[in-house]
C-alpha cells in the first residue's frame, strides 16, 4: 500500500474490527477493506452504496454474471488484485470455476450465452478505449441483451472502473488464493455495504 | 433493474462538494483530469488513463510537491471516479442513440 494512512491510519474501533477479521478468517485483511474503512464517509460508504446497487440490486443478470463482468473489467484494466478477487466471487456464485477461467482466457470461444458475451465485449471496449458508440450498443442489443441489461452492466462497469484504478494506484498487496476465497465468501454472504 | 443514478449522484456530491483535506477546486480538477499542476497532474492522468502504470515514484512526487497523504488519497479517488463517470456517461449516450427510434 503506497499511502501509510490507508494501511494503518484507521481509528481504534476499525483496528479492532481488522483484528477480528484476521482471527475469524485466519487471513490477512485485504487492502480493499482497509481502503473502504479509511475515512469511510468520504469514499467507502458512498461508493459502497453504488456498488451494492450495481452488484446485488435487482437485475436479470445473476450475481455470478455481474461478478464475472467485474473480473472481466478488472482484467481489461490489468488490475491483478481485482481480477483475482472477483474471479473468486464469480466462481463461488456460479459454482463453476472453469466457466470463469474460460471467459477470462478467451471470450470468443468460452461456452456462454450470446447476450452475456456481447455485453462483455462492449464492456471490454469501453474499459480499454474509454469510448463506445451507438453501433457497439446495437450489436449488444442484436445479440439479445435488453436495454435494461445493458444499463445494469454499465453500472457494474462503473464500479469496477473505479475500484480497479484505486487498487492499482494505491498499490494493493496481492495475497494468495485463500485470502481471496475468504473475501469471496464474505461478499457473497454480506454484499458491498 | 439496478438504478445507481441516485447513489452515483450522492457519491459525486460527497467527494466534490463535501468536506475534504484537498480543496474543492483540486478535487474537481482531479475528477475532470484537467487543470492541476505537475506532478499531481501526472498522477491523476495515469489514474484516469492507465492506473496499473502508477508507480511508487508518482505517489512520492505528489507528496514531495507539498500534498499530504490525505490530500493524495482524495485526489486519486476523485481521479478514478471522474474517469469512470466519463466512460459511463459516454456509454449511456451511445445506448440512448442506439435506441432513440424504438
Amino acid at each position: 500500500m503506497r499511502l501509510r494512512i490507508l494501511d494503518s491510519g484507521h481509528g481504534f474501533g476499525t483496528k479492532a474490527l481488522f483484528a477480528l477479521i484476521r482471527t475469524m478468517s485466519r487471513q490477512p485483511v485485504l487492502d480493499v477493506i482497509k481502503l473502504v474503512k479509511y475515512r469511510a464517509d468520504f469514499y467507502g460508504r458512498p461508493m459502497g452504496a453504488v456498488t451494492q446497487d450495481a452488484m446485488r440490486g435487482p437485475s436479470t443478470w445473476s450475481v455470478g454474471d455481474r461478478e464475472l463482468m467485474a473480473a472481466f473489467v478488472a482484467k481489461t484494466n490489468h488490475s491483478d488484485f481485482c481480477t483475482k478477487a472477483h474471479s473468486a466471487v464469480a466462481e463461488g456464485a456460479y459454482r463453476d470455476g472453469e466457466k470463469v477461467f474460460a471467459v477470462l482466457s478467451d471470450l470468443d470461444t468460452a461456452s456462454i450465452e450470446e447476450p452475456l458475451r456481447a455485453t462483455l465485449l462492449m464492456l471490454g471496449k469501453l474499459t480499454r478505449e474509454h469510448v463506445v458508440d451507438a453501433e457497439d450498443m446495437r450489436a449488444v442489443l442484436a445479440a439479445g441483451a435488453s436495454r435494461q441489461q445493458i444499463e445494469d452492466a454499465l453500472a457494474v462497469c462503473f464500479s469496477f472502473n473505479v475500484i480497479g484504478r484505486l487498487a492499482d494506484a494505491f498499490g494493493f498487496f496481492v495475497p494468495g488464493p485463500k485470502a481471496f476465497e475468504a473475501g469471496a465468501k464474505y461478499l457473497l454472504a454480506r454484499g458491498y455495504r | 433493474m439496478s438504478d445507481i443514478r441516485q447513489a452515483r449522484r450522492a457519491l459525486a456530491s460527497r467527494i466534490l462538494e463535501g468536506d475534504g483535506k484537498a480543496s474543492s477546486s483540486e478535487r474537481r480538477a482531479a475528477f475532470n483530469n484537467s487543470g492541476l499542476a505537475k506532478p499531481a497532474a501526472t498522477l491523476v492522468d495515469k489514474v484516469a488513463s492507465h492506473a496499473y502504470r502508477v508507480t511508487d515514484e508518482d505517489i512520492a512526487a505528489a507528496r514531495e510537491s507539498g500534498l499530504n497523504e490525505d490530500q493524495v488519497f482524495e485526489i486519486v479517488v476523485c481521479a478514478a471516479i471522474g474517469a469512470a463517470t466519463r466512460q459511463y456517461d459516454t456509454a449511456l449516450a451511445a445506448l440512448e442513440a442506439a435506441t432513440e427510434n424504438e
